[in-house]
């Protein structure tokens, strides 16, 4: 028993050494002075320096960042009526189909995501002369389609793990769907609106294959900037570019868990008083 | 009075209903719209010609007006010499192959690594699962081209491990993993990781421990015992797991793109190639076709097994 138990944190140890050692090699370097990214010549953050005025770059971050905030608030729209269908309307017609579309994107190739969208693009722009060329718009609509699944799959596994009795309780007393849907439900599954709110935003940020499909002229999202950057040979900008993206996750991932576990400690509180006082 | 009120419940209820039906008639719609409307015109354009136009693929469908007799005809045009090219070029069988060869390796890959894990953090003590499987995700939520660009450093000539080895004394000048086939796996695997071990570990943790005991107190070694009971239990967690890296994988760009070699050939590639180099929209439309028949069953086993947990779930 004793040797397995070796065995099993040895296996632990390299997987999460395989998952993190190159992450940070990346920091490391990202304050190498040498422009050579794997040779150690010293401390600089001129790298950093060199990011701040790189217009380009700027232009694609906060571009991205447009199209991310959109997308993934649009997603928590209908990811929340997809997961509310799914979980609560019971048997209705089309249903099957209706799951399938939700999960398919889910495994879907990028590349067929990409290409089914600008060819429909192209074609509604040819009937109907909407939407006008391609650009924000279009690579917005896209990331809304393939992020709402993940969306309506983590809001649909908080319903169905949720216990359904305040709802039906509610609905005994004469509450209407819509007043209990926001009084009842919209609290209980808040923390899966702001987790799928979350997973939509980095999805949307990290999308180069989809983007590179449907976006336009004077559209270049910042994963597509590092794309061509990065296949040109590695730099030390990119470095220094993906050490602030990985700062950034992780304070908001830091963030996140620390409310959740104060708002789960919260309810915990409020469930035992309602126990000693009922 | 009486009236009154029925008249309002059940105009009320009515409202209710009607909600009902918005709430499920706007991601459907939505669906429909940007999902499945596109495969079919990515089926469409796949029977069309490529030509030299605005957009650059020949109509399937025409009006042809004969000005003599008054009469006009529908035309309808279908070319399938874009699937013939399929089959007869090697280039693109080849593609196929080594896509579903890599995502195999991938997948096994990501099994031999993320099931131990998933195992250790499901026998770990309770209040340190959570954290412990917030670890796997975590590099998930850092940028997936972020990840890739990080191994591009790690496995070129000069790179760490190329300069580790050599310092080590095993090698005596740079050794160039990047540009390969390994370069490829050792990417994807990197990537997809945390949904192997996702799946894994939910099936694992929530196995029964008594079982276990209940082999151990009938005398049997804990290889055994894991063999015969802990490995059946979770093969629902490894047939998910392994669709929801191997399907992605196949179909796979950015990975071949950036860490493969020039004869890394990947069905994803080719496909972007077709579309972005050639710009002949109707191979790459056949290509993506093709790919989703390769797929297909792949992703119905996928929806049954996840349609399964679902009710399971409730």
């Amino acid at each position: 028993m004793k040797k397995r138990v070796g065995f099993l944190s040895w296996a632990l140890l390299f997987g999460y050494a395989f998952l993190y050692v190159p992450i940070a090699l990346l920091i490391v370097f990202s304050f190498n002075e040498s422009r050579l990214v794997t040779v150690w010549s010293g401390f600089s953050t001129k790298w950093y320096g060199e990011l701040l005025h790189n217009d380009a770059l700027l232009d694609a971050a906060f571009l991205s960042f447009q199209v991310a905030a959109v997308s993934a608030t649009l997603s928590v729209l209908l990811g929340t009526c997809a997961g509310l269908a799914l979980t609560r309307f019971g048997r209705f017609r089309g249903r099957t189909l209706f799951g399938g579309m939700i999960t398919a994107p889910l495994v879907m190739p990028e590349v067929i995501t990409g290409l089914s969208l600008l060819l429909l693009f192209v074609a509604m722009e040819q009937w109907l002369g909407w939407p006008d060329g391609r650009g924000v718009t279009t690579i917005t609509i896209a990331h809304t389609t393939f992020t709402m699944s993940y969306v309506a799959v983590v809001i649909q596994s908080r319903l169905a793990g949720m216990d359904g009795s305040l709802e039906e309780a509610a609905m005994d007393l004469g509450a209407r769907p819509a007043k209990v849907f926001f009084v009842i439900t919209l609290p209980l599954i808040a923390p899966a609106l702001v987790a799928g709110w979350l997973l939509a935003f980095t999805l949307s940020l990290d999308d180069v294959v989809v983007a590179s499909f449907v976006s336009g002229p004077g559209s270049t999202t910042l994963p597509m900037v590092i794309f061509s950057s990065v296949k040109f040979g590695i730099s030390p900008q990119i470095n220094a570019l993906a050490t602030l993206m990985v700062l950034v996750v992780a304070t908001g991932i830091f963030i996140a868990s620390i409310v959740m576990a104060r708002q789960d400690r919260q309810r915990k509180r409020d469930e035992q008083m309602a126990i000693q006082n009922g | 009075m009486n009236a009154v009120v029925s008249a309002l419940v059940s105009g009320l209820s009515r409202i209710g209903l009607w909600g009902r039906g918005v709430v499920v008639a706007i991601p459907y719609l939505w669906l429909l719209l940007f999902f499945m409307v596109p495969f079919l015109i990515v089926f469409g354009i796949s029977f069309s010609e490529s030509i030299i136009a605005q957009p650059p693929y020949s109509s399937l469908v025409d009006w042809l007006k004969d000005e003599d007799a008054g009469t006009s005809k529908l035309q309808i045009l279908l070319n399938i010499s874009n699937y013939f090219r399929l089959g007869g070029d090697d280039l693109y069988i080849l593609a196929y192959l080594n896509s579903l060869r890599i995502a195999a390796v991938t997948t096994l890959l990501c099994l031999a690594i993320g099931y131990p894990m998933a195992y250790a953090i499901a026998k770990a003590d309770p209040a340190r699962r959570g954290p412990l499987m917030m670890l796997v995700i975590l590099p998930f939520w850092t940028s997936f081209l972020i990840r890739i660009y990080a191994w591009i450093g790690i496995l070129k000539g000069n790179g760490v491990i190329s300069n580790l080895l050599e310092w080590v004394g095993l090698t005596s000048g740079p050794v160039e993993i990047l540009y390969s086939d390994w370069a490829v796996y050792i990417g994807m695997t990197y990537c997809y990781l945390p949904f192997m071990v996702l799946p894994l570990y939910s099936t694992l943790e929530k196995m029964d421990p008594s079982l276990l005991e209940a082999a151990a107190d009938l005398g049997s070694r804990p290889f055994k015992s894991f063999l015969s009971i802990t490995l059946p239990l979770s093969l629902p967690g490894i047939i998910a797991g392994s669709l929801l890296v191997f399907i992605p994988a196949v179909g796979e760009f950015v990975t071949p793109e950036l860490l493969g070699g020039p004869d890394t050939l990947m069905i994803g590639r080719v496909l972007w190639n077709e579309f972005f180099s050639n710009r002949d929209w109707p191979v790459a439309s056949a290509v993506a076709i093709a790919l989703l028949l390769v797929l297909v069953i792949p992703i119905m086993i996928f929806q049954h097994v996840q349609g399964k947990q679902a009710e399971a779930g409730r």
